[in-house]
């Protein structure tokens, strides 16, 4: 089953509704609980981050009994230093994100920590790519 | 909620349910990076990705801490995905402390 969302960049109370419905539609197909909890929280901090640095994006979902594809695809000003990107506590979100309870520096991490497979794709000026696997054992 | 002395902004029908542990955070990529399996959000953080983040973390309760007062969207959108909502005048940490006190734990670890 393939989902497509519009991340919309300039609504932060939005940002969550494609992973709320991906959450509730693995749900309905019987994924376990830990399954849909991985895939959500993978989901919802891409969500999160293309709202912040991006302006919005989209998200492409691609829901297999044994294997859940995210693609997430955005065309703000890319990521300068990917690794560094990745590190814990590394975060250039402005304060008024860090007031709205995010730009702790822990949305990259936690993707790649619920994630099985994460690859990141960015160009600045360009945007950046992200997809993510997460296995159904 | 008789213990925390909270109002019940959401929920009548949830009150029932049992719950055994719980996390107190502002920073919600806290929460979904070092909490497993706890039932209990306490958060001073009003806007909706409180809501969000206790759906995504499969949690039954949120509790709005320092007597801070959600907008009604925010609300409805516990509503919508079925979260129990209160609101104590404690402060973040005395409400851990009492909850604590009381036998809630934490249950998550790094």
């Amino acid at each position: 089953m393939k989902l497509h969302f519009d991340v919309p960049g300039d609504d932060f109370t939005r940002a969550g509704e494609a992973s709320g419905q991906v959450k509730q539609k693995m749900k309905q197909l019987g994924f376990p609980a830990d399954v849909v909890r991985k895939v959500s929280i993978a989901l919802y901090e891409g969500e999160i981050n293309m709202v912040i640095h991006a302006g919005g994006g989209e998200v492409d979902v691609d829901i297999d009994p044994h294997c859940i594809s995210l693609l997430l695809t955005d065309h703000g000003p890319g990521i300068e230093d990917v690794s560094l990107a990745m590190q814990d506590g590394w975060s250039t979100a402005p304060d008024h994100v860090r007031n709205l309870g995010f730009g702790a520096g822990m949305g990259l991490p936690n993707m790649k920590k619920y994630s099985d497979e994460m690859e990141i794709e960015s160009t600045v000026g360009v945007g950046t790519t992200v997809r993510m696997k997460i296995f159904n054992p | 909620m008789e213990y925390l002395d909270a109002d019940l902004l959401y929920g009548e029908e949830l009150l029932d349910h049992e719950v055994h542990t719980a996390c107190g955070s502002d920073m919600m990529s806290d929460v979904l990076a070092f909490v497993k399996d706890q039932a209990v959000l306490l958060t001073g953080l009003i806007n909706p990705q409180s809501i969000r983040t206790a759906e995504m973390m499969d949690m039954t309760c949120i509790v709005f801490v320092r007597g801070k007062e959600p907008a009604p969207a925010v609300v409805e959108l516990a509503e919508e995905k079925g979260i129990c909502v209160l609101r104590t005048q404690h402060p973040m940490f005395a409400a851990c402390g009492i909850l604590y006190s009381h036998g809630l734990r934490g249950g998550g670890h790094i």
